[in-house]
């Protein structure tokens, strides 16, 4: 049974769907990532989850049982905020119990329980200490202590890294994905940042505007993006799309090879390119350029690697090639993926 | 012959020190002439036996005017009711202020109107107000009474007797009750716009939080909500008291300290006895005797804000 199920749900601020017809079925024990830009309507996907809005529509089930109109006190879907809203006039321990009293866990427990989760996540030498005090992988390891201390059926992170700086970040990141295995609770993580949707994520969902795009594992969602949207929001630089016709042509930057390089017995598309710029990027180049002829002049980014040998140089024109399993095509109208 | 290297005197803006304090000044001088002076008069009156037939602060009697307050009936039930009066208006104000901003706090339907009808009391002349009071507190033609009796718990047969009035001014107790009900109606206003100012900078986050942490509404109010108001509430409260234990209007518009003395308070006393009785010496020692006082709560009120400053 999933311990998530999302049924058909919408939620309008007015005339306004902020959530319009969203289906999700999490699998035991994954790491699920809900993938947009802001405005796209996972935040309050995340809060109709966690009980603090209600859907308008629709059905959302937590272990098979429906939650629409339960309130936050009474689902058992522990939640990590961004801001990770630790309470500042009580000290770790006490941050980490108010779950426990809050759910009048007995009392005889709550030491027990507590050391646990201070345990898993090595934060004993913290406990006396006032969360001001604190900097901010410790808040982030004590909102996840205290989330964790209550034994949720559910996990939801709203963008937890992202008041981290960039060196603690990738330590947080790798932490959190450690703990999640660990523990084996079902988590439902929102972000905006696709390199942590990608490298944390079993699976996850692209949303826009209301609406998920796509759902799949993070090869999936690169390898074969099933619309427009999705080709051009993963993959860092992301997919080229270049218009021929009604379709759409898309390949990522590192399958376009030099045509010299091209293997004899592959058909597939050659693309002539003026080169406007090339950057340096350390063990690669990215080249950008734009169809030599063509009215759009869209711009088109190519990886060369570095041990490639000649580097192209700004105004050369040069032929780019790739193979026809890389490249995929798409409804100019509708955006969908064509087979 | 010039020598070139004279140095231009130093224009008078430019010269830090004497632009302070010429900027300082005015303040200065007002401080000292309406506040200092007048303090220093009446610390000098109370020492003396100067009355307003003779305002000579020449014969100075040293501390027999405290003296013979403390042997005054009067003047302890003036104390002990400036004290009950302050603590029980504080009391109440702070609860009413708490679940009024916890009102105010969340989103409804003629809200605005709500607020609005909510400053009023803070707007209305003091004058005002006092007729509109002593008119619902009339002995004979009160209001309240009428809609008490028409409920049936005034007159014959109901709950307090079969008496059809009260008269809030002409009890001991009820006249207290009386002082403390208007000025927390005069104060409520401002008491709420403090405490929701406080309320609203509580990031919604921890209150969405504790939610999913389990918390009820009462959990939620005495455990996040009061804590993170302390700072605030304790200023404020402590310079209310401060306004509500100086203030002689309400008494002197409501009850002239009646029954007899009995909501009888310190400002109106010293009022009475100096300025209407003549005994200047004797009204500036009453005065005097809330300066500890006030000082005691002053100086915590300051400490307290500039702590919560630091923090």
């Amino acid at each position: 049974m999933a311990v998530l199920r999302v049924e058909n749900v919408k939620k309008y601020f007015g005339k306004l769907a902020a959530v319009d017809g969203v289906n999700i079925e999490t699998r035991e024990g994954e790491l699920f990532a809900l993938l947009g830009s802001s405005g796209s309507g996972k935040t309050t996907l995340m809060r109709m989850i966690a009980g603090l809005e209600q859907p308008s529509e629709g059905d959302i089930l937590i272990n098979g049982r429906s939650v629409v109109g339960v309130s936050p006190q009474h689902r058992n879907v522990a939640m990590v905020f961004q801001s990770y809203a630790l309470y500042p006039h009580m000290s770790v321990r006490d941050n980490i119990l108010f779950p426990l009293k809050s759910r009048n866990v007995p009392k005889e427990q709550w030491e027990q329980k507590v050391q646990w989760a201070i345990s898993i996540l090595g934060i004993e030498a913290l406990l006396d200490r006032r969360p001001t005090k604190l900097s901010g992988g410790e808040k982030q390891r004590v909102a996840l202590a205290r989330a964790l201390v209550r034994d949720p059926e559910l996990f939801l992170f709203d963008e937890p890294l992202s008041a981290l700086d960039a060196q603690v970040r990738n330590i947080a990141r790798a932490e959190l994905r450690d703990l999640q295995k660990r523990t084996g609770i079902t988590t439902v993580y929102v972000t905006h940042d696709q390199v942590e949707a990608l490298g944390l994520a079993d699976r996850l969902a692209v949303m826009s505007k209301g609406r998920i795009s796509q759902v799949g594992t993070p090869q999936e969602m690169y390898e074969s993006p099933a619309n427009l949207f999705v080709a051009s929001f993963i993959g860092n630089p992301p997919m080229n799309l270049i218009t021929r016709g009604e379709r759409v042509m898309g390949i990522r930057p590192e399958h376009l090879m030099l045509q010299r390089n091209k293997p004899a017995d592959v058909t597939g598309v050659t693309l002539s390119l003026r080169i406007l710029l090339v950057e340096f990027m350390g063990s690669e180049y990215l080249v950008y350029g734009c169809e030599e002829g063509s009215e759009h002049q869209r711009q088109i980014v190519v990886r060369v690697e570095h041990s490639g040998g000649t580097v192209p140089g700004q105004g050369d024109v040069m032929e780019f090639f790739a193979s026809k399993q890389d490249v995929k095509y798409f409804d100019k109208s509708s955006g969908n993926r064509l087979p | 012959m010039m020598n070139d290297n004279t140095v231009k005197p130093v224009h008078f803006v430019d010269q830090d020190r004497r632009l302070g304090w010429a900027m300082l000044s005015p303040a200065v001088i007002y401080i000292v002439g309406f506040i200092g002076v007048p303090f220093v008069l009446a610390i000098l009156l109370s020492f003396s036996n100067a009355t307003v037939g003779n305002p000579r602060i020449t014969d100075l009697v040293g501390f027999a005017n405290y003296v013979s307050l403390l042997h005054q009936p009067i003047f302890m039930t003036a104390l002990k009711n400036s004290i009950l009066i302050t603590f029980l208006t504080l009391g109440i104000l702070l609860v009413l202020a708490t679940i009024l901003s916890e009102l105010l706090a969340i989103e409804f339907r003629y809200k605005k109107i709500f607020q609005t009808l909510l400053i009023l009391p803070w707007a209305m002349p003091v004058s005002l107000a006092a007729i509109a009071w002593l008119w619902l507190l009339d002995s004979q033609f009160s209001p309240i009474d009428w809609m008490l009796t028409q409920i049936g718990i005034l007159g014959p047969g109901g709950l307090l007797g079969p008496v059809r009035h009260l008269y809030y001014l002409g009890r001991d107790m009820l006249a207290i009750a009386s002082v403390v009900t208007v000025n927390v109606w005069r104060l409520l206003p401002l008491a709420t716009v403090i405490v929701l100012a406080g309320r609203l900078s509580i990031p919604q986050d921890r209150f969405d939080q504790a939610k999913i942490d389990g918390a009820g509404f009462f959990r939620i109010l005495f455990r996040i909500t009061i804590p993170a108001l302390m700072p605030v509430l304790t200023v404020a409260m402590l310079f209310t008291a401060l306004v509500v234990f100086g203030d002689m209007t309400t008494v002197a518009l409501l009850t002239r300290g009646g029954p007899g003395h009995a909501s009888q308070i310190l400002p109106y006393w010293a009022f009475l006895q100096g300025i209407q009785g003549g005994d200047l010496a004797g009204g500036a020692a009453v005065a005097l005797f809330m300066l500890p006082i006030l000082l005691v709560v002053a100086i915590l009120a300051l400490r307290i804000a500039y702590r919560s400053q630091e923090a």
